[in-house]
């Protein structure tokens, strides 16, 4: 069964003057319908105020749907008994590591998602230990969160989420205000969390380099699901992507550069070994 | 400038007084001013005295540390100590030009001095081996029967955790504007008080901006994680009373009766 269900879901920002009166609206996410398995690594791409992020919240009932639906695991986030219930499936990183830690020790925050839970004291330190392990932040659980780089306060978010025993991870640009190690050490934590645990993870991010793993990758634009598919595919279409202000990985801008020049390349070049492999096939040929 | 500050003033270290359950030490510091309050004699001060100098020793914090509470307020004893001096009536001792020191007036300066002295002492001395945050779960655990009366005793201590969490990250942010805005120009420095409180505020506004934009986020963050107030929540660290908070228990009785006993002849 599909762990994220959205039929037609579309959002309105309205925008209101001092005395309530409606100024404008804006459609933030535009008539969505997309299904994410259990297990699955997605990536959700675009360029700023392309309404991936609004989608993201979503997924976590953060925010509501103004038209269509959207189902986690099962259930309709817009009934009000089910919205912890969605929560604890859904967890939910967000891009500034400083806004999200609550405790002010690395464990005690981790511990506050199960705490909410009501989970008993004993498992609730299970459960702190193996998801600071399972983030590689096991050594670090007496710092203040204070003292930590962005990477690792990153990474302590997460373990905060997987404390919950979620069953898929939304992270809402985790990366954005991370320098480019920390960038790494926070996907590398994701996909091992995905290939290890099976937790469906969600990415939403403007960095073409973190998708090139995913399942599947949905580019957005305007509220609207743009290109789908396998980042293979989406990255074949290096010209649309370009429309959309987004950049595509520099292997992959190359390969379409040299296709161009008549070189024989095939589309959706993602690494730097496919593309020595195929200047070789097509040297050949040439 | 900024960084100067220093957030509470726990003392780290590791001796029985840090290791009490922090209900203990927060009822014991508010036994210990009641206490300091009913005495009337001597013995009932020498007593204290020596309770206090006892959980100094057994704190095993530098005394040089409590001494640093004292800086506060100096000024406030020391116009305690003028004011009783001179305008306590009864029987003159010595007299200064039109100013006369009373026998009263001595015994009440005296009194009232040693009584905030140890006042402080015997308060830094709590602050100084408890964390902040052990501090706010013995509030919020010895401040529970209020929520019978509809204090919200839950969230306040939510709150102080919260704002102790984020006073570092404040901070940092505003030497950050500062930094910015005397980049582009801004005094902080010259000019008098006036002048300097207008300087500040192309700093404040855009700090209370940013403070609120992370209050939201972190709201956002808290009730992502299922956050629902006080209510089904469990506790990762809870207070539980140990044998040596017993015991503690049992002196602090014992001293408190002392102090009744003797120091009220």
């Amino acid at each position: 069964m599909a762990i994220i269900e959205s039929k037609n879901l579309s959002f309105d920002y309205i925008r209101r003057d001092e005395n309530g009166n409606v100024e404008g609206i804006t459609r933030a996410v535009d008539d969505i319908s997309l299904s994410i398995e259990q297990g699955d690594f997605i990536a959700i791409l675009g360029h700023n105020g392309s309404g991936k992020s609004t989608f993201a919240k979503h997924l976590n009932a953060i925010l509501y749907p103004t038209e269509g639906s959207i189902y986690v695991d099962g259930k309709d986030t817009r009934k009000e008994e089910n919205i912890w219930d969605v929560r604890q499936t859904a967890g939910m990183v967000f891009q500034n590591p400083d806004n999200q830690i609550i405790g002010q020790v690395v464990e005690e925050d981790v511990g506050f998602g199960p705490e909410n839970l009501g989970i008993p004291t004993k498992e609730i330190w299970e459960r702190v230990e193996e998801s600071l392990k399972a983030v590689g932040m096991y050594e670090y659980r007496k710092h203040s969160p204070n003292k930590l780089s962005g990477g690792q306060k990153q990474r302590v978010s997460i373990a905060g989420v997987i404390a919950m025993h979620p069953k898929c991870i939304v992270l809402d640009e985790p990366t954005a205000m991370l320098d480019p190690n920390g960038r790494k050490d926070v996907i590398r934590a994701a996909r091992a969390l995905n290939d290890v645990e099976k937790v469906t993870i969600i990415l939403i991010t403007h960095y073409m380099e973190e998708v090139i793993y995913a399942d599947k990758v949905y580019v957005m634009d305007k509220g609207r699901v743009k290109l789908q598919g396998t980042p293979r595919e989406v990255f074949s279409h290096v010209e649309e992507l370009k429309e959309l202000r987004l950049d595509v990985p520099q292997v992959t801008l190359l390969a379409h550069e040299l296709q161009k020049r008549g070189l024989r390349i095939p589309d959706g070049i993602l690494t730097m070994d496919e593309l020595t492999a195929a200047l070789k096939m097509g040297d050949i040929c040439h | 400038m900024l960084r100067d500050i220093t957030l509470g003033q726990y003392y780290q270290t590791d001796s029985v007084i840090h290791r009490l359950d922090p209900r203990v030490k927060l009822t014991s510091t508010f036994v210990f001013i009641i206490s300091l309050f009913l005495v009337k004699n001597v013995w009932g001060y020498l007593i204290a005295l020596c309770f206090l100098a006892g959980v100094i020793r057994l704190s095993k914090v530098p005394f040089k540390f409590m001494i640093k509470g004292m800086k506060a307020i100096v000024f406030l004893l020391l116009l305690t100590v003028v004011f009783n001096l001179f305008l306590t009536p009864g029987t003159p001792l010595i007299q200064i030009w039109k100013l006369t020191i009373t026998k009263e007036g001595l015994r009440t300066a005296v009194m009232m001095a040693v009584r905030l002295t140890f006042l402080i002492i015997g308060s830094s001395v709590m602050t100084l081996t408890t964390t902040p945050n052990n501090l706010t779960d013995g509030l919020e655990s010895l401040m529970k029967p209020l929520n019978k009366i509809k204090v919200p005793v839950h969230e306040i201590a939510m709150m102080m955790s919260i704002a102790l969490r984020f006073i570092p990250i404040l901070l940092e942010e505003t030497d950050k504007i500062m930094k910015a805005q005397i980049a582009r120009g801004a005094d902080f420095e010259s000019g008098n008080i006036i002048k300097k409180a207008k300087a500040m505020v192309p700093l404040l506004v855009p700090l209370f901006i940013s403070a609120f934009r992370r209050a939201n986020d972190l709201a956002m963050a808290m009730e992502a994680r299922c956050y629902r107030g006080g209510e089904h929540r469990t506790k990762m660290k809870p207070l539980i009373y140990k044998r040596r908070d017993r015991i503690a228990y049992f002196v602090l009785l014992a001293y408190f009766a002392a102090c009744i006993g003797i120091g009220r002849l």
